[in-house]
């Protein structure tokens, strides 16, 4: 993580010493949107794998309400993916608009 | 205990609250893009449709997927439900990455669309399941509230 922001870090100081204050605002807004989506997308990650693997052992201890469970396992899975959806319109608005 | 690698009988319900929420969102279309059209324009409006396509192909990619896998094995529940959230992600990123450029394209309206219309379909849909997890899509009863009749002598 360190290396990434160091190298971040190091393209917006070389694009400011070149004198250029657009191409240094860009790489900025680049480096931060490329982050901004990158740990968005971390947490709905775990959440999402919490929330399978919690499912499928209930699916597999009791098959007679595997229904319940897809149902619910379904909703949560939206419901997490909106975290990094979120995240995601965060990155294009930083980066695209 | 079943067995992780044995099928799951039966349709999939998964498939049927995307259904029932791909069929809110098709209501809706004409609304939204009426709502993004005052706001923002034609491209206001374009954008806030294509927003709300990318929503439902999403949301029934995702029960698509699961629903196949359903079929297979439980463990490929798993699977399907892991890799099709990386998959999905990309496949929003890539249909971005293909429109940003062109003219008709508003970002702002698209991406507050995007999370609006994500939400705004599942509690809608989680409204109508909460009556029963059973049966998705089964709208909650409404409370009568019907006046009592009074007693006589009590008032």
């Amino acid at each position: 993580m360190s290396v990434l922001a160091n190298t971040a870090a190091q393209a917006i100081e070389l694009a400011a010493e070149a004198g250029d204050a657009d191409a240094a605002k860009a790489t900025a807004g680049a480096s931060s949107a490329g982050f901004a989506y990158g740990l968005a997308a971390i947490g709905p990650g775990i959440g999402i794998g919490y929330l399978v693997g919690q499912a499928v052992q209930a699916m597999a201890r009791q098959p007679e309400a595997a229904g319940q469970v897809q149902t619910t396992m379904f909703l949560g899975i939206a419901f997490t993916e909106a975290l990094a959806l979120i995240g995601f319109v965060v990155f294009i608005l930083l980066k695209f608009a | 205990m079943t067995a992780l690698h044995e099928p799951l009988e039966g349709p999939s319900p998964a498939a049927q609250v995307a259904l029932d929420m791909a069929m809110r969102g098709a209501w809706m279309l004409p609304i939204g893009i009426g709502i993004g059209a005052l706001f923002a324009g034609f491209n206001g409006g374009a954008s806030v449709g294509y927003a709300m396509a990318l929503v439902l192909i999403n949301l029934v990619l995702s029960a698509g997927l699961l629903g196949w896998a359903s079929k297979i094995s439980i463990a490929a529940i798993a699977a399907a439900s892991l890799g099709g959230y990386v998959m999905r992600l990309g496949l929003i990123f890539a249909a971005v990455w293909v429109v940003k450029d062109m003219s008709w394209v508003a970002m702002v309206p698209l991406g507050i669309t995007l999370i609006v219309t994500h939400l705004g379909l599942l509690v809608w849909e989680l409204r109508h399941v909460s009556a029963s997890m059973a049966h998705p899509g089964l709208k909650p009863r409404t409370r009568r509230t019907s006046p009592q009749p009074v007693a006589a002598g009590r008032r």
